[in-house]
């Protein structure tokens, strides 16, 4: 068995109400999650959420302390023995051998899985994260992209099934990032289960799924369609000479409506039975605003994202 | 126009053959929201660390709030404020005393007397937290004192790093309305950022990369002038067969997946109906997908631009 399933589809991890606590301060609070078989899988939260702690249950360097977990078909922590040589992990600090070549760390993460003949696995994975022609290079002397492809090659050696990620693009930049998206897009299609943590919003738009995960808790989760979907607002862009002054204009005409100034433009966030388009504009135009252009734009992760915690925040006090 | 608080002009910087910042001249309005965006290695730090004077420039020169910058390095230190991406605060003392520290090393006025501490504090909505340690504040009000603690000395320019990575929605929204309230009171804003989403919070902006500057405006017109086509994205279970044969269809000129959908930018001109059934006829029986007109992001326009400098023949290591 190598997932656990439910109804009929396949899950690479199954949590099922798991808490977890360090010095009486809980990190995760009765979390329940299925994460699918084979793609991306996003976790996205701010820092201190819990996706770390919940990376590191996955890979069994953290046990539950309530609640039962289930990875690869196999209940954890009981069947963690049988199931390690399916998982990789790769840490917020890729630990990578500065004075090693890749060829040299290659070598080093081959041995501590145990694996005899890796050789071939090596080459297919230098030649897909395109570091073959520097592999006798120090990782120390790699660029940080490199270094990132580097690291996720050491955990790909021992074929695992399921490969956890802790905030792997942590400070790269953009072009760096769009190929190490392309390799992680790559290994989905192979059937393999990435699970990746972020506090990127833009970045879990490009997963298969996403959970939100706020001080410890799962607000929601769903592929980045369905969660934009879910959303029971809409949003006008507007375009007007003074986006300052346009605030509280805004704020009187629809007091229900979530506004967000941007460096050129605003954001009216409003229910379905808000203001038309043509209304804002006139009640803009009359409180001598001229409006350059609007029109309707799609919401992000991150606008449903923000609307959950704040109920969430209501419903706290 | 306003009035320009920098200006930079035919700024050199070499390392050696290397030549980090080559001939970059660019102006910043007072009171504005200015974001200098590249990859890494694009030489970004080189010329920060020249605005505010901890590097010598090769040729050129930089002029900061009236201060001739490369002749007066110390002078501009007074006038400048700067916050980082993992704020550096100090966790074993309280949210006053790290003010009070920080506006000490600034030889800050208004930090001296706890009155004026407190207004302050209030003003970045840490009311009643005076005397909470910084270490035990959450995230998203640590960050908001670590602005407190940059601007105490009232700078005419504050320098933003990844201002709020890791940090909520919520939070990161007040910070942002913060952000855009000093801006109005006449702070400039300086922002480098590898979150293009971050960007789109600056009215002005400028891409290097190999030490030039490649590209400037505001991000609306950069998107305008950068992605002249309309970009679509296509949704359903019928996005993935789409997905297989959109890539060879001349009318399609770029085209990137994300998880649940499919973003194509078409030729200019063409209309979501007219797309709409060119994909009908595409799809046969794979009727069922959704398609939007959406804006593009600075992400995909900064993409764009770095592809387009490496394929001119530029040297890009």
């Amino acid at each position: 068995m190598s997932a656990s399933n439910i109804n009929g589809i396949d899950y690479a991890a199954v949590l099922d109400s798991v808490g977890k606590s360090f010095q009486g301060k809980a990190a995760l609070k009765s979390l329940s999650l299925k994460i699918p078989t084979a793609g991306v899988f996003a976790l996205v939260g701010p820092d201190g959420a819990g996706k770390s702690t919940l990376l590191q249950m996955l890979c069994g360097l953290l046990t539950p302390d309530s609640g039962s977990l289930e990875v690869l078909g196999v209940s954890l922590p009981r069947g963690l023995a049988g199931v390690r040589p399916q998982l990789g992990y790769l840490s917020q600090h890729f630990s990578l051998y500065g004075d090693l070549s890749i060829d040299e760390n290659m070598a080093f993460a081959a041995e501590i899985y145990g694996m005899k003949n890796y050789l071939y696995k090596r080459d297919e994975l230098l030649d897909m994260t395109g570091l073959t022609p520097f592999r006798k290079r120090l990782a120390d002397r790699l660029s940080g992209g490199m270094k990132q492809k580097l690291a996720l090659a050491c955990t790909l050696v021992h074929n695992p099934r399921l490969i956890l990620l802790d905030e792997p693009t942590n400070g790269v930049d953009p072009v760096s990032r769009r190929e190490f998206w392309k390799l992680l897009r790559g290994l989905g299609k192979l059937n393999i289960t990435l699970v990746m943590s972020t506090p990127y919003m833009d970045e879990a738009e490009r997963a298969d799924s996403v959970a939100f995960i706020h001080e410890g808790k799962l607000l929601m989760t769903g592929s980045p369609g369905e969660i934009r979907r879910s959303w029971d607002r809409k949003i006008l862009e507007i375009f007007c000479d003074r986006n300052r002054a346009a605030m509280p204009v805004l704020s009187r005409l629809y007091p229900e409506g979530d506004l967000q100034i941007f460096g050129d433009r605003v954001h009216l966030a409003m229910l379905q039975d808000g203001p038309e388009e043509d209304e804002v504009v006139r009640c803009l135009e009359d409180a001598g605003i001229r409006v350059k252009s609007s029109g309707p734009v799609r919401s992000g992760l991150e606008n449903v994202f923000l609307s959950m915690i704040q109920k969430e925040e209501a419903v706290n006090g | 126009m306003g009035e320009h608080i920098i200006e930079v002009s035919s700024l050199v910087k070499r390392f050696g053959d290397f030549i980090a910042v080559d001939n970059v001249s660019f102006s910043v309005e007072k009171g504005s929201l200015f974001g200098l965006l590249g990859a890494n290695g694009a030489g970004k730090t080189t010329l920060i660390r020249m605005l505010c004077g901890l590097m010598a420039a090769d040729a050129g020169s930089v002029s900061l709030a009236g201060i001739d910058v490369l002749k007066n390095p110390e002078e501009v230190k007074m006038r400048i404020g700067y916050m980082s991406q993992r704020f550096s605060l100090y966790r074993d003392l309280t949210a006053d005393e790290n003010l009070e520290f920080f506006g000490g090393l600034y030889g800050a006025r208004d930090t001296e007397g706890a009155a004026g501490r407190s207004r302050i504090l209030d003003s970045v909505g840490l009311a009643g937290m005076e005397n909470t340690l910084a270490g035990d504040l959450p995230g998203g009000i640590s960050q908001r004192l670590a602005l407190a603690c940059a601007m105490s000395h009232n700078p005419a320019v504050l320098f933003l790093d990844e201002p709020t990575a890791g940090v909520d929605p919520v939070s990161r929204r007040r910070f942002w309305d913060l952000i855009h309230e000093r801006a109005e009171e006449g702070t400039t804003v300086l922002v480098t950022t590898h979150y293009l989403d971050e960007a789109e919070y600056c009215n002005d902006i400028v891409l290097m990369h190999s030490g030039r500057i490649v590209a400037d405006g505001g991000p609306d017109e950069m998107k305008r002038r950068i992605i002249s086509g309309p970009v679509f994205e296509i949704s359903g279970s019928g996005a993935s067969f789409l997905e297989s044969v959109l890539e060879d269809e001349s009318w399609v000129i770029e085209f990137s997946l994300f998880g649940d959908s499919v973003h194509i930018q078409t030729e200019e001109g063409m209309g979501l109906i007219d797309v709409k059934s060119r994909l009908l006829t595409l799809a046969g029986n794979n009727q069922d997908f959704e398609i939007e007109h959406i804006t593009p992001s600075l992400e995909d326009v900064f993409l764009r631009i770095i592809d387009q400098s490496e394929s001119e023949g530029e040297a890009v290591i």
